[in-house]
């Protein structure tokens, strides 16, 4: 009869008019500023570099400045320059790291290619700023976070990753230990075999050749004292 | 509004006239009638401006909880900064349409421009003229009440052709021509909808068709128009036919959103669209109580227990009531197409209304049957309404219906 | 196009001959830009129309508002980089966009891909299908002028998917989840759970649906007949996806080509008989349903194993010489990714066949004689998203 699915409408409109008093299926809405979902864990926007010491955010880096993130970033907006000494040697930690994250489509491509876990992405996604040129260009200062961050935003993703760099960690010593007693200056060329290794990254790989000074356990890619004596 | 002449009304029922009255008792009895007047139009416009105010926020509220969202609730009262569920929300919506930039196009017809919310405010409110509100509030006693409220109404539809032609948008264009063909088109059915009415009744004045509705059957039953086969038939048909003199949706053809942008209203905007927004407000009230009035028992209670309760409250609920309907028909249904438009008034409601005419007349002349033949009165009144609803329907709807697919 | 009319019943009888634009005599035509900034043109699309009074008598598509030279972006960028920019294609369906450019990829270089990640690519693929018509069951009620009831339900459950697959991959639109060899993300089993209480409740979703909307004597008389596409029109255009299938020509990729594991689990596919609106419509619900089936089964048979080919290289990848043409049954149709490469890092040629763009090409064949609300129906049931035909 004419009308029949008109008032079969009806009644589907009716039905979910009263529901929104008293089913919360039928009353999506979350208020935002007052009310927030809960993010999960794997939620990415824009990325954020690691450190290990928050009393040293920016020497405590993770990152060596190896510029893999900045030639694979799709949209190009990584721009990276390594930190040098007066005599010109390279320091690998970064002397600037911008990201423009007006550019950034978060693809998280450089978390990918990153061999050193040093680039992760972050969950802060109230970054509105007035200025709109200087304002999203972000650099190191603002970029680096701390572990302990990390593992606040991502705990699984954050724990798999320390384990896995202490494992490396481990394993680099012991490679240590057996080869410091025959050929010591042969260390200086073997790379990490976690990384991918070109020609490009092995050549400043975070493999230190020397062991480090036992100093510091939980800064594998401090590159402090990844500057060892063979190499001067 | 007219007294009523027995002054044995209850207090509540006086109140709005005593007050009135209150007002103009310093003034010598030859102006009294000017003062009066003047004062009922600005009673009328302030209750009908806040219930516009309210209707805009209630038509979203509801919206948004058809659609599972809680619809405005965040303005807050000014100064205060207490969010009241939105309640100030039209006083913001007002603030806003006040203070932006009224443009006019270069090439529009300034004067018809201006001229087409002013006209079309005006016509709609002159309609309010003539709905009894209640017991004693009647502003004009007129006998052709009836056949004045569809004059004023049907003018209406011209001041959104203005529109249309004065802003030099082809949207606007095709919007106004849009609005003639609904205008011409359901003029007709929303006319003969209510000859039904007006032949039982057997006046044109509305206060009179309101009194008549006034018995109770087995003294519970209220003996509304509604409830009589004719009746319902014809409220249907004034219904339908009244979201489409009000450019309500599934009838909102002249502003269609999708296709003409916001058709006449394009060029639009500031105060100038804020009428145009309170003038179909107006409208939709003014139709409502139009139905309320010749189809609702106007201002009488539903059950004689409840004739305590005012006469105009009463109004004002049922009223409410039909302005829901609309909202809720407004949350529900897609658009029909121009061509579909009017061929559902020419082929599908004109049709009805006639035949409805007929029913009404069965029913006045047997009026008469008692025992049996009442029942008889009963099938042959509901045969006549539902055999031509069936018949044209099936017409209407020939070549469209579900549809069984297959699978590869 | 008087086929159209016939059919309908109750459309207008169409114009048949297009008169010049001042025409003395019968008065003139009305030459009409829809767009790019019009609220149903889905985007900056445009259309330049022109009308005898209501009825269409000339349609011109006009596009490239949204270009951003995606093909000659993707001669210059990694293999790898240029998965990100796929999302961007169909943004509403960039699981697929994904698979589609993986699956070239892997042609190119011989990848394999294990098999809970064929499976996991099923899933999401279906889920955006699923996506998928519902939007654009929703923005074709908006367009008929529901106001935006409809729109607003099929966002409710849209959102849920969107919930899945940030939880997934991290982004709710732009996925960039597959990878060549593989999947990026392994999901938890808490998310599989939930994609099955989603999959589950989604039948249910329909039916409310449908009671909503589908049996509106109001919707059948705007779109039953309106908008006929001839099946010898359509395959001569190339139309693919459920535009094709609802003029009844059987062409499923999943059946015909049978990539991935599609021909492991047991789907039917819905033709419909008219090829008009209404049957695009409604052939998107049926595949909705069908949609739910295939993902009953993969959530119930997805096997252990790794999501990634141990072997497979992302990063620096250098395929050797040569070429390959990716396909899949993407939720809009034929979604393709075409590549040449010469050995180098990144493709010496990229084309992406997009088919919004293809099925859009029909699009005046179907409007001629239609009244220009129908303009706007039959450009919703097309089902474009700008950035796909813009590229």
């Amino acid at each position: 009869m004419l009308g029949s699915g008109l008032l079969q409408g009806l009644a589907v409109t009716a039905k979910n008019l009263a529901g929104s008093f008293h089913d919360p299926a039928r009353y999506v809405t979350t208020e935002y500023p007052e009310q927030r979902t809960k993010l999960p864990e794997n939620y990415r926007n824009f990325p954020f570099l690691v450190h290990d010491d928050p009393a040293d955010p920016n020497g405590t880096l993770r990152c060596v400045a190896c510029q893999i993130c900045e030639k694979e970033c799709p949209p190009q907006c990584i721009y990276i320059v390594m930190e040098r000494d007066e005599k010109g040697k390279a320091l690998r930690r970064p002397k600037v790291f911008d990201l423009d994250i007006s550019v950034c489509i978060s693809c998280q491509i450089c978390v990918e290619v990153c061999p050193f876990d040093a680039i992760k992405m972050d969950q802060e996604y109230e970054i509105a700023t007035r200025n709109r040129f200087g304002g999203l260009l972000l650099h190191r200062e603002d970029l680096s976070k701390s572990n302990a961050y990390y593992h606040q935003i991502h705990p699984t993703e954050a724990a798999g990753v320390d384990a896995a760099l202490a494992e490396q960690k481990a394993k680099q010593a012991a490679a240590k230990a057996a080869k410091a007693a025959p050929a010591p200056k042969a260390a200086a060329t073997t790379a990490t075999p976690a990384t991918a290794a070109t020609a490009q990254d092995s050549a400043i790989s975070p493999a230190p050749a020397a062991p480090p000074p036992a100093s510091a356990p939980d800064t594998p890619a401090n590159p402090a004292p990844a500057n060892p004596p063979p190499d001067a | 509004m007219s007294a009523h002449p027995a002054n044995a009304l209850p207090l509540l029922e006086r109140l709005p006239v005593a007050l009135r009255d209150a007002c103009t008792s310093w003034l010598p009895e030859s102006w009294r009638w000017l003062a009066n007047s003047l004062l009922s139009i600005v009673a009328i416009f302030v209750v009908f401006a806040t219930l516009f105010a309210l209707l805009t926020l209630a038509e979203r509220k509801i919206l948004g909880r058809v659609q599972n969202r809680p619809g405005p609730n965040r303005a807050p009262l000014p100064f205060l900064g207490i969010r009241t569920y939105g309640l100030a929300q039209p006083l913001a919506d007002g603030i806003k349409m006040l203070t932006k930039e009224d443009i006019v196009p270069r090439g529009a017809d300034r004067v018809l421009h201006f001229l087409a919310p002013v006209a079309l405010l005006a016509f709609s409110i002159l309609t309010f003229a003539v709905i009894p509100y209640g017991r004693a509030l009647l502003p004009v006693e007129l006998d052709a009440a009836v056949l004045y409220f569809f004059a004023a109404g049907a003018a209406t539809e011209l001041a959104i052709f203005m529109a249309g032609w004065a802003s030099r948008n082809k949207y606007s264009l095709l919007a106004a021509m849009r609005a003639l063909a609904q205008l011409i088109s359901y003029e007709l059915p929303l006319l003969l909808s209510i000859v039904p009415v007006v032949l039982v009744a057997g006046s044109l004045s509305t206060s009179e068709i309101v009194e008549q509705q006034g018995t109770w059957l087995f003294g519970v039953f209220p003996q509304w128009h509604v409830f009589t086969p004719w009746g319902f038939a014809g409220f249907l048909i004034f219904f339908v036919a009244a979201l489409a003199e009000s450019n309500r949706s599934p009838f909102d053809l002249p502003e269609a959103e999708s296709e003409l942008i916001a058709g006449h209203l394009t060029e639009y905007s500031g105060f100038k669209y804020a009428l145009f927004f309170m003038a179909e407000y107006f409208g939709m009230c003014a139709l409502s109580g139009m139905g309320v009035t010749l189809f609702l028992g106007g201002w009488q209670a539903p059950i004689p227990a409840l004739a305590f309760i005012p006469s105009y409250g009463w109004f004002a609920a049922k009223l409410l009531a039909l302005l829901f309907v609309f909202m809720w028909i407004r949350a529900t249904f897609p658009r029909l197409r121009i061509d579909q438009l009017t061929r559902l008034a020419w082929k599908f409601l004109v049709p009805l209304a006639l035949v409805n005419l007929f029913t009404a007349a069965f029913w006045v002349l047997s009026s008469g049957w008692a025992g049996p033949l009442a029942f008889a009165r009963w099938l042959v009144a509901g045969t006549l309404v539902l055999g031509p609803f069936l018949v044209l329907g099936r017409r209407l709807s020939a070549g469209l219906g579900p549809r069984t697919y297959r699978y590869a | 196009m008087s086929a159209a009319g016939e059919l309908a019943g109750l459309s207008a009888a169409p114009g048949t001959t297009v008169r010049a634009v001042n025409d003395p005599f019968h008065g003139d035509l009305l030459e009409v830009s829809m767009g790019p900034h019009h609220p149903s043109t889905h985007g900056v699309f445009r259309m330049m129309v022109t009308l005898d009074g209501e009825t269409v008598v000339k349609l011109k598509p006009v596009f490239g508002y949204l270009h951003r030279n995606h093909e000659k972006l993707g001669e210059n960028t990694t293999y790898l980089g240029s998965m990100p920019y796929t999302d961007r294609l169909d943004y509403l369906n960039s699981m697929t966009n994904n698979w589609a450019y993986a699956l070239a990829v892997e042609k190119l270089s011989g990848q394999p891909v294990p098999e809970r990640a064929e499976y996991l690519r099923i899933i999401l693929a279906e889920l955006t299908r699923l996506l998928n018509h519902t939007c654009l069951a929703g923005f074709l009620l908006q367009d008929t002028g529901c106001s935006g009831t409809p729109l607003m339900y099929a966002f409710r459950e849209r959102e849920h998917i969107l919930d899945l697959f940030e939880a997934l991959s991290g982004s709710r639109m732009m996925c960039n989840y597959q990878r060549f060899g593989g999947c990026r993300v392994d999901p938890t089993p808490g998310w599989l759970a939930a994609a099955a209480r989603l999959v589950d409740g989604y039948g249910r979703f329909l039916d409310e649906y449908e009671a909503l909307i589908t049996g509106n004597e109001i919707l059948m008389a705007r779109t039953q007949g309106v908008g006929v596409l001839q099946p010898d029109l359509a395959v001569n255009a190339g139309a693919t996806g459920p535009m094709l299938r609802a003029c009844g020509v059987d062409y499923d990729l999943r059946k015909v080509d049978g990539y991935g594991f599609y021909p492991r689990f047991e789907f039917r596919v819905p033709l419909g008989d008219h090829g008009d609106t209404y049957d695009r419509y409604m052939i998107r619900v049926l595949e909705m349903r069908e949609s739910i089936r295939i993902l009953q089964q993969a959530l119930r048979d997805l096997p252990a194993g790794p999501i990634i080919d141990a072997k497979a290289k992302n990063r620096g990848l250098r395929p050797k010489a040569g070429e390959a043409y990716g396909r899949i049954e993407g939720p809009k149709g034929e979604i393709g990714f075409y590549l040449i490469s010469d050995g180098g890092p990144n493709p010496y040629r990229y084309r992406v066949r997009p088919p919004s763009f293809i099925n859009l090409t029909v699009l005046e064949d179907m409007c001629l004689g239609q009244t220009v609300a129908d303009a706007v129906v039959i450009l919703g049931s097309v089902d474009i998203v700008l950035g796909e035909v813009d590229r």
